[in-house]
């Protein structure tokens, strides 16, 4: 073994990190783990468990509120990435930061300290000693816009390497990748290990965890549940960790009634703009009168599904809609959005992109109902009294705190933004209602009003879709629910009878033609 | 005839020179300077001011001083300049477009103001001065130019700033490409969230970039009145060369040794109704169009290209804040 595995200090300690952000939940609370020289150690973790406030923090990017960070035993004090690169850390960003136009070298040499002449052929040396050095297969003069995401991403660790990283920290490192690439980057990071370096790898896919680290530390909900040694542990134990406890919500649910098909997807598929498959083969039916969940881990593929259905995103398959009232069938693929408007389709749908997508931040709110039926009345005049009333109604029964029906909705919180929208999605009297993420950073109180909207939606026979983030809230609020893995379907569960840690299986579940099409947390 | 009019062109060329390979400069750390123009009239009317002054009080000229009062007061005027429009963007985030635009309306006006003052303290009825005993240090240019038939006349004839502006051009050339801190300067234009994660300091090279760029457009505006213009200044006589820069940045694909031929191609579309006789005044007006057209031709045919190397820095007229993820 190395030098530095002889050692007993461990290569970066972090002691009691707590992390709030201002105005949301801890992000990570009382967090301490540690990792040695020539170790690996995998970071597990639901979304928005605060892996990657935790890495972030490491890398320098966020400053802790507590806590203290030991590097070789002594404690740093890291105010800005750049000093995390002179104790020798180097962060991987899952969403890679390289400039397009620059060769992989160039990229590599950008973030070094140095003045004067660039000797480009020294630097390409260089890069190549440590290309052969690790196995690395790259190109040091090919340009990054005509890479892989694999390529990419070697050039990005490369960057680190070069600038002499001990310490590196991979954020969801192979959520791009195939399992070619997956596995070549795991026979590189293991020749880093055995050459003395310190490795933290978040992920959260749990075979790659078992193959890859020496241990795991589970963070649920921004604290460190636990950290074993991978040798000792298997998957339906770090599962459970996983998903921690279940917690009662209390969420008022009756039993669909009269469920009939209204929505019924077949054999969907969709590429992202890199050709990357975001959605294979989904097959499901959504009922009318139910609510149906979409459970996964956040980029595998939710967003893609959603837009693919409101006419946002080009797929291939079948989207079928079912008239509750003529019983005919109406073929939505490949329509755009007024198309299926104009079909007689009263689908609507909550984006999670709220103000990029579903609301124009600086409109008032009586604009932004506009939005909806601006193409209604006759001539070149807008007809405002009815999106008036309208609004007025959404304020006064969802209770939107707002100075007035005319102030911006940038300028409201989050939760009455919400309301704002869902307000106005709801009032289309949607027979197909998509909602994705509709509670993220609402508080309680704004939460159940979503909950019971979507309830009473469910009870007048729409077909409700939630997509949602929070396990214990889909297992409350949903009929059934389905897991997206990868892009892919893993499993579509009754809410009533299945369990945490079934669902937590599912979203995390191991299937061997893996091809990561998901992007991982954001 | 055919030397003179090269010489012309590149006469003509030399301040769009300065003025493409300032804002090129400015445009890699992501600015978009619209108010080149306005920079080169104030570097202009800088340059006046100084040697007005030191011609009203000094008795006799000291050939240097005579060089250096102006240069100074042409840098020191387009470096402010500079400075008001990285203060403006920069510091405060305005919208570049807007800033660059207001700056040209305020550079021209500045330039036209102390024009008009100058020529009344000068005691004259037109608006024009006339610093021919200056002019004619910059104007110096090696003595054995002229017997060298038409090499010396097409390359030796100039003046030390059109060699200067020739010399700018390699050098940015060098530094873009050959230095840690032009590969700097360029991932700020291009990204600079990426270039603040590897530890560049953003707001300093968007600074330095276009205070310096501005100071080298400003030089061009010093030798349009100081060489071409003879040492006259008239206001508004400087037209509508610092358009014309920034679309040889364009054309220069933003690379300012290109820009060096670039300059002279366009200086000699600039004065070839001169040199085509039996033109009317129309027909004058359709051939100053042509380095306007050339460019739109360009633009069109780079588009259609798609050549990655072609195109603007990434974040060209995008302000950067840190904390927008």
């Amino acid at each position: 073994m190395t030098k530095a595995q002889q050692g007993k200090v461990p290569a970066l300690r972090l002691e009691g990190i707590t992390k709030e952000f201002v105005g949301k939940v801890v992000a990570n609370d009382n967090i301490s783990l540690s990792v040695d020289h020539g170790q690996i150690l995998s970071v597990l973790g639901e979304n928005g468990s605060g892996k990657t406030t935790l890495m972030n923090i490491i890398a320098g990017i966020y400053f802790p509120d507590h806590g203290h960070i030991y590097i070789d035993g002594e404690e740093v004090v890291m105010r800005s990435p750049k000093d995390a690169l002179r104790h020798n850390i180097g962060m991987i960003h899952q969403h890679f930061k390289l400039i397009d136009i620059f060769s992989a070298t160039e990229n590599i040499v950008l973030g070094l300290d140095e003045k004067g002449r660039l000797d480009m052929k020294q630097c390409l040396n260089r890069v190549k000693e440590i290309a052969t050095q690790y196995g690395f297969e790259i190109d040091p003069e090919k340009k990054i816009y005509e890479m892989s995401v694999s390529e990419k991403q070697t050039v990005e660790i490369i960057k680190v390497l070069y600038r002499g990283a001990d310490i590196l920290i991979l954020d969801e490192p192979t959520a791009v990748l195939t399992p070619q690439e997956t596995e070549k980057l795991f026979n590189i990071l293991r020749k880093m290990r055995d050459d003395g370096k310190a490795i933290i790898i978040i992920t959260h896919k749990l075979h790659e965890v078992l193959s890859l680290s020496d241990r795991v530390t589970v963070l649920c909900k921004g604290r460190n549940v636990g950290t074993v040694n991978t040798a000792k542990t298997n998957e339906t134990e770090l599962t459970e960790f996983m998903v921690g406890k279940k917690v009662m919500l209390n969420i008022n649910r009756t039993m669909p009634k009269d469920p009939k098909p209204r929505l019924e997807v077949k054999n969907l598929c969709c590429k992202d703009i890199e050709g990357v498959e975001v959605l294979k083969d989904i097959n499901f039916t959504v009922n009318s009168g139910e609510i149906f969940g979409i459970a996964g881990v956040a980029g595998s593929g939710q967003r893609e599904l959603l837009e693919g259905i409101a006419g946002l995103q080009k797929c291939e398959g079948e989207i079928i809609y079912l008239d509750p009232k003529t019983g005919e069938t109406k073929d939505l693929q490949k329509k755009t959005p007024l198309q299926i408007q104009e079909l007689g389709v009263r689908l609507s749908f909550v984006p999670e992109d709220r103000l990029g997508m579903g609301l124009v931040g600086n409109m008032s709110i009586v604009d932004n109902v506009m939005l909806r039926s601006y193409n209604k009345g006759k001539g070149i005049f807008l007809h405002r009294s009815a999106p008036t009333e309208l609004a007025d109604k959404i304020i006064k029964e969802l209770e939107v705190v707002t100075p007035g029906k005319s102030t911006p909705v940038r300028r409201l919180s989050g939760g009455n933004v919400q309301k704002v929208l869902v307000g106005r999605e709801i009032a289309a009297s949607p027979t197909v209602l998509m909602t994705a993420y509709p509670v993220r950073g609402l508080d309680i109180n704004a939460s159940y009003t979503i909950y019971n909207l979507l309830n009473k939606q469910k009870e007048g026979g729409t077909a409700v879709v939630f997509v949602g983030e929070d396990l214990d809230v889909l297992l409350e609020l949903c009929d059934r629910i389905l897991v997206l893995c990868s892009g892919k379907v893993t499993g579509i569960v009754d809410a009533r009878t299945t369990t945490k840690a079934e669902l937590g299986r599912l979203m995390t579940q191991n299937t061997n033609d893996k091809d990561g099409a998901s992007d991982g947390q954001g | 005839m055919w030397a003179a009019f090269i010489r012309r062109a590149i006469m003509q060329g030399i301040p769009l020179l300065y003025g493409s390979t300032g804002e090129i400069l400015t445009e890699k750390s992501g600015n978009l300077n619209l108010g080149i123009p306005g920079i080169m009239y104030v570097g202009g009317i800088g340059g006046v001011i100084g040697a007005f002054l030191y011609e009203q009080h000094a008795s006799t000229l000291n050939p240097l001083l005579a060089v250096l009062i102006p240069l100074l007061c042409s840098m020191l005027g387009s470096l402010l300049m500079g400075l008001l429009y990285c203060f403006l963007t920069v510091t405060m985030r305005a919208n570049q477009n807007v800033t660059g635009l207001a700056m040209t309306t305020f550079g021209v006006g500045v330039g036209n103001f102390y024009g008009g003052s100058l020529a009344k303290l000068a005691g004259s009825d037109v608006p024009s001065i006339n610093l021919t005993a200056t002019s004619s240090y910059f104007r110096a240019s090696l003595p054995f130019a002229d017997k060298l038939g038409w090499f010396g006349e097409i390359f030796l004839s100039h003046s030390f700033l059109a060699y200067l502006a020739i010399i700018m051009a390699l050098v940015s050339s060098f530094f873009l490409v050959k230095t840690h801190s032009g590969l700097r300067l360029r991932a700020v234009g291009e990204s600079p969230a990426t270039a603040d994660a590897a530890g560049v300091n953003v707001a300093r090279y968007k600074y330095f970039a276009t205070c310096i760029g501005s100071v080298i457009a400003g030089l061009g505006g010093l030798y349009y009145v100081m060489d071409y213009a003879n040492g006259v200044w008239s206001n508004d006589g400087f037209g509508d060369r610092g358009w014309l820069a920034i679309a040889l940045v364009i054309f220069a694909v933003w690379k300012p040794n290109y820009s060096i031929l670039g300059s002279i191609l366009f200086g000699g579309l600039y004065i070839i109704h001169n040199y085509i006789p039996n033109l009317d005044v129309s027909g004058q007006e359709l051939f100053k169009m042509l380095p306007y057209v050339v460019t739109i031709l360009f633009l069109i045919v780079t588009s259609i290209g798609k050549k990655r190397e072609a195109q603007p820095p990434a974040s060209l007229g995008l302000p950067y804040f840190r904390e927008d993820r």
